[in-house]
């Protein structure tokens, strides 16, 4: 029971530039979202539901998938755009985006019932606790599907995650896997200058998780440290995935001001020219 | 209603919390318990000494334990969260409102020590804002049952017949436990335990038993009030509450709870749509608690059976003859 799988970093970037793509397109014509965020999380996106993710975009309430909970919920373009990408959804619902009567609400909507949203999110810090609530239930019963957490690194700030984190470990969860989007920015600016992260995996270590970092644009690395992953472990696992923000868009990587925005149609083509060349 | 009520025992309405959830771990190996420390003073302890393995200790962090609840849910577990009220609804406002409500999950939050009678623990220790910022999240049905009996009653009915989230609240001092084990209950339809009709006095909690006693007096002055037992905040009992503003033309309200935004604003939002009539509300009046035994607490708010009665020949003073 699996969607396509593809394990080719050519054919993995060629995915997350569809995705970009995608994203670009759905914020032009929604006129509001965050662009730079979502853009930079297409890579490990594309990784995920076309390489590492157990799921069938035909049930998406199959009992034994994979979840992935995107406590970063302002960047749900990206996973709207994936999920479409992957088979969950037409492609052209992407243009009904933040629109009355979409499923594709602003932050992800469970009970917009659009098919591969597993949870509502969209107020930061919420997210890593209901994964640990999926983790232990997998281990209640046996399950062996694991839970996946995209994390911002500004989100962390939250002090509701370092209370999910301390949880995790724990209670052993060796089937949870938290992924940080650590592409350095925030509305305001630099993290380091609005509230220090650093240094961030002593931190997750210190709480007894397993930490791995990546180049989160580089998908042979990454496959790589997925690898790495194992269960039965008895830690949960972090992936510090380092980012730019804006990625794969030349002309607004790493610039925050691309945090929260949305490009105009013009903008739109432009950025999309960027991306194909 | 028939029914004439006295008290069998004093018993905490906490215990009849821990007896209900425990009742329905018996029954349904989905429901599992979450502890933030303070388990025995919430009455989880017994389910957790009985299922131990259906039991998640997450410590002193109801933010998590929110969320946590909200992912157990979502995979079919029937999750009860309980802690002092105070934590259990204000600390994690944001979780309940998102991680549960906005989700529409059905999780169980059980919030103690609510009202002053938790006594000398004070103010932070009160829970007197609970029901209103529940009663306000949408898709949450909240319940407020009025002695042990009743409350292990509702406990059983909230776990096993809402399919959404549920807010009950229960109190810590052993208090009269009044109510059948027969007594039919069912969520969001309002009992009347007094019939009369010269006043309403709708109650709720701990009220209900000062409520009985103060009809008992006016009765004996030749008044006859009715009481309404209203465990079910929300989904509110309109067509009771309006029949009652219809029938007996004066309504005072009984709650240990802020009365803004409380039962008594609840009950003021249905009659002031549908029948307009006066209305006086008998609770606490924007300000905290403190320390104090619990009957000192009540008798310096005016949360007795006495202040109950002269609320209520007050308002009939203004009743048109």
């Amino acid at each position: 029971m699996l969607g396509k799988t593809i394990t080719d970093p050519v054919l993995l970037k060629q995915e997350a530039d569809a995705i970009r793509i995608s994203i670009i397109q759905s914020l032009a014509e929604a006129g509001s979202g965050h662009l730079g965020g979502s853009l930079d999380l297409a890579d490990i996106f594309a990784l995920l539901y076309f390489s590492v993710l157990n799921h069938d975009p035909d049930h998406p309430s199959w009992d034994e998938r994979d979840r992935l909970i995107l406590s970063i919920g302002h960047v749900a373009p990206v996973l709207y755009a994936t999920l479409a990408h992957a088979g969950y959804f037409k492609v052209e619902e992407l243009l009904t985006l933040r629109k009355l009567g979409s499923r594709l609400q602003g932050h992800p909507g469970r009970d917009h019932k659009l098919p591969g949203i597993e949870f509502s999110t969209g107020s930061l810090g919420q997210g890593l606790s209901a994964s640990i609530g999926l983790a232990i239930a997998a281990k209640m019963d046996k399950k062996e599907y694991k839970t996946f957490c995209i994390l911002g690194d500004g989100e962390l700030q939250e002090g509701s995650v370092w209370e999910a984190a301390m949880a995790a470990s724990h209670y052993r969860l060796d089937n949870l896997i938290a992924i940080v989007d650590r592409n350095g920015l925030q509305i305001d600016g630099q993290t380091e200058n609005i509230m220090q992260l650093e240094p961030l995996p002593e931190k997750w270590k210190s709480f007894n998780w397993h930490v791995l970092e990546c180049d989160g644009h580089d998908h042979s690395q990454m496959l790589k440290t997925f690898k790495k992953i194992h269960s039965n472990t008895g830690k949960p696992a972090v992936i510090i995935a380092h980012t730019i923000m804006g990625k794969g868009v030349p002309s607004i990587e790493g610039d925050f001001h691309w945090h929260g925005k949305a490009p105009t149609k013009e903008q739109a083509e432009k950025f999309i020219k960027e991306i194909t060349g | 209603m028939k029914e004439k009520f006295f008290n069998r025992e004093d018993r905490a309405t906490k215990i009849g919390f821990g007896e209900g959830l425990l009742a329905t771990g018996e029954r349904n190996p989905k429901v599992v318990a979450i502890g933030a420390d303070i388990t025995s003073s919430v009455g989880v302890n017994l389910f957790a000494e009985r299922f131990p393995n259906r039991f998640i200790s997450l410590g002193i962090a109801e933010q998590n334990c929110t969320g946590v609840a909200a992912g157990l849910a979502l995979v079919g577990k029937i999750p009860v969260f309980s802690t002092y009220g105070v934590f259990a609804t204000l600390r994690n406002a944001d979780m309940i409102r998102v991680s549960i409500c906005y989700n529409n999950l059905h999780v169980i939050i059980g919030g103690a020590h609510a009202g002053v009678s938790v006594g000398p623990d004070g103010a932070t220790h009160q829970a007197l804002e609970d029901i209103a910022v529940m009663r306000v999240m949408p898709n949450m049905t909240v319940l407020s049952p009025c002695d042990a009996t009743q409350t292990r009653l509702m406990t059983i009915a909230a776990i096993e017949q809402v399919r959404g989230p549920v807010y009950i609240r229960f109190g810590r001092e052993p208090m009269p436990d009044f109510t059948s084990e027969n007594l039919p209950i069912e969520i969001g339809k309002a009992q009347i335990f007094h019939e009369g009709s010269d006043i309403s006095i709708i109650s709720t909690g701990h009220m209900t038993w000062e409520a009985l006693q103060a009809a008992n007096m006016l009765d004996q002055l030749g008044i006859h009030p009715r009481v309404i037992n209203l465990h079910t905040i929300k989904p509110i009992d309109e067509e009771t509450i309006i029949r009652a503003a219809m029938e007996t033309g004066l309504i005072l309200t009984a709650e240990e709870h802020q009365i803004t935004g409380g039962l008594g604003g609840a009950v003021a939002e249905i009659v002031s749509r549908n029948c307009p009539v006066r209305i006086e509300m008998i609770g606490m009046r924007d300000h905290f608690g403190e320390s104090g035994k619990p009957r000192e607490l009540m008798e310096k708010y005016g949360l007795t059976a006495s202040a109950i009665k002269q609320g209520a020949l007050n308002l009939l003073k203004t009743k048109p003859k």
